[in-house]
């Protein structure tokens, strides 16, 4: 069973770490948008592992708050965030 | 290491293998909309079940309540954001046209601008 808790956690941190990533790099708003969005959800997944690891079920009220300030943020951003002035799209290789 | 175990086991490492899936996803996408398609699904899918997983193994206690409301809450917040964030991206052009199969929003889009069809910022 321990190895089981390893290998989810080594996961969820190498997810976590790719999407900090993306959200350093992105080149838009809305990519860093949307990973934020999925990063929340990484962490609750941590906290959703933690909680089964550990048999301690207080972390799982800051579940739903995760879960409900994740929505309010993300449409707040979506909502009334800049427009971006540049064409900062990824073209793809070679432009 | 009994039968619950085993499918706590199996619901918690499909759950971070998918939560990497869209890690991976997010970093090799070229543009927004791929971006979200490769986010959203895994993402939401993933924290279910690892949800599951964990009210698996945490059965009998209280607190399942507020593992299956967080799932609940993910469910239907998810497509809201999408919503938003997928027409925000197709406003400012943020999209490779060469990756569109089908462009339905091409005409509404136009419509929306001249104000016919609410605010045209969202």
């Amino acid at each position: 069973m321990s190895t089981v808790w390893v290998i989810a956690a080594a996961m969820l941190a190498a997810a976590a770490v790719a999407t900090m990533f993306r959200m350093l790099l992105g080149p838009t708003t809305l990519d860093r948008l949307v990973a934020l969005d999925t990063l929340v959800a990484v962490t609750m997944c941590a906290i959703g592992a933690w909680a089964a690891f550990s048999l301690d079920t207080t972390v799982t009220y800051s579940l739903t708050a995760l879960a409900l300030i994740s929505f309010v943020g993300s449409v707040s951003v979506a909502r009334f965030r800049v427009p971006d002035v540049a064409d900062l799209t990824d073209k793809g290789p070679g432009k | 290491m009994n039968a619950s175990d085993v499918v706590t086991s199996v619901l918690i490492l499909s759950g971070s293998a998918l939560a990497l899936t869209a890690a991976i996803g997010i970093v090799r996408f070229p543009d927004t909309l791929s971006r979200m398609h490769a986010a959203t699904k895994p993402q939401v899918l993933g924290l279910l079940l690892v949800l599951a997983g964990a009210a698996i193994r945490l059965r009998g206690n209280v607190d399942v309540g507020m593992l299956i409301l967080t799932g609940l809450f993910t469910l239907i917040t998810a497509p809201v954001i999408a919503n938003r964030v997928g027409q925000l991206a197709y406003r400012e052009q943020n999209i490779r046209e060469d990756l569109l199969t089908t462009d339905e929003m091409h005409d509404f889009a136009a419509d929306g601008e001249s104000g016919a069809n609410g605010p045209s910022r969202g």
